[in-house]
């Protein structure tokens, strides 16, 4: 188990380069304490699985270092730093038993055959595996083979990371649903440091206790699920995590006030700066309300997701996006919009003011 | 314009594949079939296009009998999870691409191209190769060119699977805008409850090879006709628990809770109810909600939700509350159940009563 | 998935069926029908039944030509395969290297086979062949025109020289498709280079080298052109294998029932082998 830390790291595919695309990941700093469940959720191209490969050393990166528990492991090979990686699809060893498969990294470090067997068996009653440990593992399916990459990672109980690039991708969507609980079931159980890569925002907030948000190589902000929800530090984490996606208006601020539509909006810190090029109100469908007065729009649709409804207005700056739960009802035509203060933010140039 | 199956079965060897099937589908409609994977989707749409011929039944188009018909009569057009296009054309040479085979000319092909890439915001990436777009665009190209045909048919299959999390949400709500003002069926394939709702229509629930239940999109939602409908469409899982009723009073087998339903006339006795999480919440909700305790054994908390497992007695149970309600694990916890919005099912699985 | 039935397509089959039918059928058929007949000359025939077939089935020549066959089929897949194999795990997977390689590797294929045999004759001809004259140099007594042993050592490094890079190419093929993850998750098993190739490289190449095999076994089971200008079958009888023993039959001896019936015989051993391929084929399809 050990507290990583990522050090000013860079990373770039090309031998050369120009500009900021060039480059695959800029400037990363983050520390991570022992034992928690941490997510990287972007969009595809972010940069998530080339952080996650440089962290288990499947990368070798172009600039900056990584610490394991202060120690520069930044040149050691994976199987040095002792980490275990689940991958996308299942990665099982066609030919091996499910047993042999959970215990060929033990037999690869040189453990007993006794040691080994005691310890497949408990891997396998924590995974549910215990009745096909006899089985082929090509017979399994997708999210019985996925375990099995899941069990090899857990056999060797000194692992210091386990790393998950995107683990639920083949597997059946009701099972997925089944398979990531059970993941955090686990972490809640054992208790390692977990690091979980996805553009899957339900995956990453219901897993992690830490999430980092990346976009285009960076890390745009890093905090609890609740955190990311309730206040995010930039639009595009108001965007991305959410569904659907933060409101982002754009507003006159004069004086420290705020305006849409020429209709003054209370956000929930004072703003003292004005020297931006772009300024917007960010505020999330759940805590927008049609109210007796305040922005002006016009009710354009109404959906029924069966839990709430999501109902898309338009004013003159914009979309906005109202959700309420089922049993409300919905004025139809024109319609004023209140917004909740504590949650609505005023952002210049993309970044939040406050 | 309608889409008629009539008594079609698809046997592959000893397997069904396709069990017999009546279906009816009207121009200008969404249709969604929603059901796991294997459940025979794809099997279905395949011979709704012509791609493959059902062991049984017919299909008439439009009041046609085309069951014999090969696919390159049919006017159809499909979209797959993969986004299928021609590596080698521009996406204006790929949308334009079943237009050329009819031999329309060039000016009218220009100008169809023009509107539908406009619909799918793909006007600046005329000049570019699938492989040069990202996920989204390149599965924008492939709807753009099952549009431009104006087929009476457009089928989708999972189009959007192979998506980011965010491109999902952004096309799907796209796709009714697409479709509406095209005298056209739409048949989506998908494995998402979500997506069923948000696109509305009509859904036809799958479970191996069977087709449950069809209907208005939000009727199958709210009144499956049976246990495995319901199940179909929930997301996460359906709860479901062994009940009994005595006199005007239902109890679940381990008598740990109880409550009363005036609106619900059923005959006493066993049956099994039906809870979806989002009606168990850590706050009262509904005007008349019942207490549930249990042991949590799972906390998971997204900022906008909180998904709650505990176990009461020998079951397990999911609850979904607004917001963010912290829970420990191994913790004692009460909940809340609306008790409005339990489904109930008689022994065969049947729907009795719903209030 | 059944294709919808286009009955138009049978037209386009026309012109090759006549094609086939005058270069395959027809010539099929005269042989067949040689094997059932004797024949002296001026197109007399007069029934045999099978008796050329019982003839060549008990004939000690055909037996041995048989057995030289299997041998030479035998070594030359115990030596191709595992070098195929070992040659495209060392090619590289990125880089300029690749397109070098793969034209490298090609090379050999292109050679017409009667060009094979003659380089391969004059390269090993004991006294002016660089092949020949090196191995004398260097002490071996090697004269592949008057010793067996030799005849046969030269035939099969021939072979292996022109067809391992079949096997290079197709195995080369298979080792692509498998995805880095595979190996990723075997560094950080901590699994030996041996483990690898053992547990990922070999199963996941099981398809392409059951292909492999049947290419090679069908076409070393029928190899003609190349030993024929090589050795032409000699010394002696040493490299007859059984193509060139039965066109000895044919052309030299002019037996054209024993020969007919033969090659009928010939035919139906290369249609068994590739019927048990196939079922083995898909028998593992079916498994996986």
């Amino acid at each position: 188990m050990s507290k990583i830390t990522l050090n000013d790291l860079s990373h770039s595919y090309l031998d050369k380069q120009n500009s900021d695309v060039d480059w695959a990941l800029r400037n990363i700093n983050i520390e991570w304490q022992d034992g928690g469940a941490y997510a990287l959720l972007g969009p595809s191209g972010c940069g998530k699985t080339t952080l996650l490969n440089i962290i288990s050393g499947l990368l070798t990166p172009t600039k900056g270092k990584v610490f394991f528990d202060g120690k520069d492991i930044t040149s050691q090979t994976p199987v040095e730093r002792n980490i275990a990686q689940i991958f996308q699809f299942p990665v099982i060893y066609d030919t091996m038993t499910v047993y042999e498969n959970l215990a060929f990294p033990l037999k690869n470090r040189g453990m007993t055959d006794g040691e080994i067997n005691s310890r497949v068996k408990e891997i396998a009653k924590m995974l549910e595996l215990t009745k096909t440990l006899n089985n082929r593992a090509s017979g399994l399916t997708a999210d019985g083979k996925q375990k099995i990459s899941l069990g090899r990672g857990l056999a060797r109980s000194n692992v210091n990371v386990i790393m998950f690039d995107e683990p639920l991708t083949v597997i059946d969507p009701h099972l997925k649903w089944v398979l990531r609980s059970k993941l955090k079931e686990l972490h809640q159980k054992i208790n390692r440091t977990m690091i979980y890569v996805t553009h899957d925002q339900t995956e990453a907030l219901t897993f992690a206790d830490q999430v980092v948000v990346m976009h285009e190589g960076q890390v745009v902000q890093t905090g609890t699920p609740v955190e990311l929800f309730e206040k995010p530090k930039h639009t595009f984490v108001g965007h991305f995590i959410g569904s659907p996606g933060m409101n982002i208006i754009p507003c006159k601020l004069d004086n420290g006030n705020a305006a849409i539509d020429g209709v003054k909006v209370s956000v929930s810190s004072q703003i003292k700066k004005s020297n931006f090029s772009k300024t917007e109100i960010g505020i999330r469908p759940e805590f927008v309300s049609f109210s007796e007065e305040g922005i002006p729009v016009k009710v354009l649709k109404v959906s029924n997701t069966g839990r709430h409804k999501i109902i898309d207005t338009e004013c003159k700056s914009g979309k906005i996006k109202v959700l309420s739960l089922t049993s409300k009802d919905v004025p139809s035509g024109s319609a004023f919009l209140s917004f909740d203060k504590k949650y609505t933010y005023a952002y210049g140039d993309s970044w939040i003011i406050e | 314009m309608s889409l008629e199956l009539k008594n079609v079965e698809k046997k592959v060897g000893q397997d069904t594949h396709i069990h017999r099937t009546d279906l009816s589908f009207q121009k200008n409609s969404i249709n969604i079939l929603l059901g796991s994977t294997l459940a025979g989707k794809t099997t279905l749409m395949q011979i709704m296009a012509g791609l493959d011929k059902p062991t049984n039944g017919e299909i008439w188009f439009d009041n046609k009998n085309v069951t014999g018909m090969t696919v390159q009569k049919r006017n159809v057009s499909m979209v797959y999870q993969q986004f299928i296009n021609y590596p080698n054309f521009t996406v204006l040479d790929n949308i334009a691409s079943p237009l050329k085979i009819t031999g329309m000319n060039s000016d009218e092909i220009k100008k169809k191209v023009g509107e539908v890439s406009e619909l799918l915001k793909l006007s600046g990436m005329l000049n570019k190769k699938p492989h040069e777009l990202s996920g989204g665009q390149q599965q924008r190209t492939a709807l753009a060119r099952a549009l431009v045909k104006d087929s009476g048919l457009i089928l989708l299959d999972e189009p959007l699977a192979n998506l980011d999390f965010k491109l999902r949400e952004e096309l799907r709500e796209e796709l009714p805008r697409l479709f509406e003002n095209r005298e056209c069926i739409v048949v989506y394939a998908t494995t998402e409850p979500s997506d069923a709702l948000l696109i509305g229509g009509n859904t036809a629930t799958l479970m191996q090879g069977k087709i449950i239940q069809y209907g208005k999109t939000i009727d199958v939602y709210n009144k499956p006709s049976n246990l495995i409908s319901a199940k179909v469409f929930s997301d996460p899982p359906i709860n479901v628990s062994e009940i009994k009723k005595t006199g005007d009073t239902f109890s679940l087998l381990n008598d740990s809770v109880k409550w009363k339903s005036s609106n619900v006339k059923i005959k006493d006795g066993k049956y099994k109810v039906g809870i979806r999480p989002h009606n168990i919440t850590t706050y009262r909700e509904g005007s008349n909600s019942v207490e549930i305790k249990g042991k949590v054994l799972i906390s998971e908390l997204s900022g906008s939700e909180s998904l709650i497992h505990f176990r009461n007695f020998n079951s397990n149970w999911v609850s979904l509350s607004n917001g963010t309600h912290q829970m420990n694990v191994g913790q004692e916890a009460k909940l809340y159940m609306n008790v409005d919005e339990f489904m109930y099912f008689d022994q065969s699985n049947k729907l009795v009563n719903h209030v | 998935m059944n294709k919808t039935i286009n009955q138009k397509a049978w037209l386009f089959v026309i012109p090759v069926f006549v094609l086939v039918a005058f270069n395959a059928v027809v010539p099929l058929m005269t042989v067949v029908n040689y094997a059932f007949q004797e024949t002296f000359a001026n197109n007399v025939f007069t029934w045999e039944g099978t008796r050329w077939f019982k003839q060549i089935l008990r004939s000690e020549r055909f037996h041995a030509a048989l057995g030289r066959q299997f041998l030479f089929t035998g070594v030359i897949l115990a030596i191709q395969i595992p070098l195929g194999i070992a040659i495209a795990l060392t090619m590289p997977k990125k880089g300029i290297g690749v397109p070098v390689c793969l034209v490298l590797m090609s090379m050999p294929l292109l050679i017409p086979w009667n060009v094979v045999g003659a380089m391969w004759n004059i390269f090993a001809l004991p006294e002016i062949g660089f092949l020949g004259h090196t191995l004398n140099d260097i002490g071996f007594d090697y004269n592949f025109t008057q010793q067996p042993g030799d005849a046969w050592f030269t035939t099969v490094l021939m072979d292996v020289w022109h067809w391992t890079s079949l096997v290079v190419l197709l195995s080369y093929a298979g080792l692509r498709s498998i995805q880095p993850a595979y190996y990723q998750a075997a560094e950080i098993d901590g699994a030996s280079r041996w483990a690898v190739f053992r547990y990922i490289e070999l199963p996941k190449m099981k398809k392409v080298l059951t292909i492999a095999i049947l290419l090679r076994f069908m076409d070393s089971f029928m190899i003609y052109t190349e030993p024929f200008v090589l050795t032409g079958g000699g010394p002696g009888n040493a490299t007859a294998f059984l193509s060139i023993d039965l066109v000895k039959m044919a052309l030299g001896q002019f037996d054209l029932g024993p020969a007919a019936a033969m090659s009928l015989i010939y035919f139906f051993i290369v249609l068994l082998v590739c019927w048990v391929f196939y079922n083995l084929m898909m028998r593992n399809e079916t498994q996986s």
